[in-house]
């Protein structure tokens, strides 16, 4: 499709320009997480002819997601959010250069993922992949964009920028587990992560482009249930910007270390000897099971521990990974010397690879 | 002095704000510092001095422990959030 015209109103905009749409074509941008916040920063950055984006997510579609994740239909249930993403990316703007990563941000991948992109967008839902991508942008001395929710509030600011301020200047520590509730656990209106995540896409064009003020050494905080913004300046702390290397762990190391993928669980499956444990509920696990799978609940698993051979390797699966992740917590720190393993994207990533 | 309250500081406390009486009527101590007020807080709330990295804001900028405050003074506390 010829690309005449199809900017034409941003580039009316004096401050604008052609300029600024020539500085977005040449832009590549990377989005952690297409969830809630990371789909509408796909979407206007993919709209307004950002050359290349990068797409990083291992998750699957799932029912509940659909309240917030408005790119996902019906029919994508089940579906990897990466693929889906692309294609419908491809749809809205043939001209976009998009690189896939499927995967989760680790420490082990990060910096060689990060390394080749101007700009980070911050769009994950948990504190331990924050902290990975702020070490990583400082010691890859990239900017990125921050946006977080909890229940009717979201936070945006611009990190490491031109010298500015960290999240560490901000938050020095990582919360410790269960501190501050998740979206899973402390739900999240739906419009929420639409505004936050709109708000990111236009720092990020803001940043590219040089047109206006980007929100650096300043902590945008909204609140839906009152229509108030707020903005809080903070300062950079030189020690912050001392990262020389990552963390070895960011918290989930465990779980980088004991996951496998669908793929490579079905390989070992044919090999025998290993135990397939199912920590759904049992409505759940009556509805589908793989072959061989033994249902123990998560609420029952440390009271269950006589029913699994720690001798043999133990597989955890769930519906979507979540609550094989916590089973694998308990599991490792009852036995820590056992080979525990969970298996990523549950039974979603299982069903969508065996189709 | 009136104390703004964002994330789960909210949820601790069970509503948007707070306000802490200036003159000691009760002969308690009045925060003079963020520092105090963080120990204050953490009294009468103890899930509050459990957070690891809360922010503490006077009149919209990022206070350090050892800045004065007064009952003039718009306090925000804000905790860090994950979700998405």
């Amino acid at each position: 499709m010829s690309s005449v015209g199809r900017y034409t109103r941003q580039t009316s905009l004096l401050s604008f320009g052609v300029d600024g749409q020539a500085k977005l074509a040449d832009s590549q941008v990377l989005i952690i997480g297409l969830g809630g916040l990371g789909l509408p920063v796909a979407q206007y950055l993919n709209a307004m002819g950002v050359g290349t984006l990068g797409l990083v997510d291992n998750d699957t579609i799932e029912l509940h997601n659909l309240q917030r994740q408005i790119l996902y239909a019906e029919a994508d249930i089940g579906k990897s959010k990466l693929t889906v993403t692309k294609v419908k990316l491809k749809a809205q703007n043939s001209e976009t250069k998009i690189k896939c990563f499927d995967t989760f941000l680790t420490p082990e991948n990060a910096l060689t993922i990060i390394k080749d992109f101007d700009l980070i967008i911050d769009a994950t839902d948990n504190f331990a992949t924050r902290y990975l991508i702020n070490d990583a942008c400082v010691l890859l001395n990239k900017p990125f964009v921050y946006g977080a929710l909890h229940g009717f509030e979201g936070q945006v600011s611009v990190f490491n920028y031109q010298n500015g301020p960290t999240y560490r200047c901000l938050f020095p520590d990582i919360p410790k587990k269960n501190e501050i509730p998740n979206c899973n656990e402390n739900g999240v209106l739906g419009i929420l992560p639409g505004i936050i995540g709109t708000l990111q896409a236009l720092e990020a064009v803001k940043v590219l482009t040089g047109v206006g003020e980007v929100l650096s050494g300043k902590l945008l905080l909204f609140d839906g249930l009152t229509q108030t913004s707020q903005k809080i300046n903070f300062r950079a702390k030189e020690a912050n910007k001392d990262v020389t290397s990552l963390q070895k762990s960011y918290g989930f190391q465990n779980c980088a270390i004991n996951s496998v993928t669908v793929e490579v669980f079905s390989g070992f499956k044919n090999e025998g000897e290993t135990q397939l444990i199912d920590v759904r509920n049992i409505d759940e696990f009556e509805n589908s099971n793989l072959p061989g799978a033994k249902n123990i609940p998560l609420k029952e698993l440390e009271f269950s521990l006589t029913q699994i051979n720690f001798e043999k390797p133990v597989y955890l699966i769930c519906q979507s990974g979540q609550r094989s992740i916590l089973a694998l917590e308990i599991l490792l720190a009852l036995e820590p010397n056992a080979k525990i393993y969970h298996i990523i994207g549950g039974m979603n990533k299982m069903t969508s690879v065996c189709h | 002095m009136t104390i703004l309250l964002f994330g789960v500081t909210k949820d601790i406390v069970g509503s948007p704000s707070l306000s802490i009486p200036t003159a000691s009527i009760t002969g308690r101590s009045i925060p003079k510092t963020v520092k105090e007020l963080r120990i204050f807080l953490g009294k009468a709330y103890p899930e509050l001095s459990k957070l690891s990295s809360l922010a503490v804001a006077v009149n919209n900028s990022y206070a350090q422990d050892e800045q004065q405050i007064n009952s003039y003074d718009e306090i925000a506390l804000i905790p860090p959030v994950s979700g998405g």
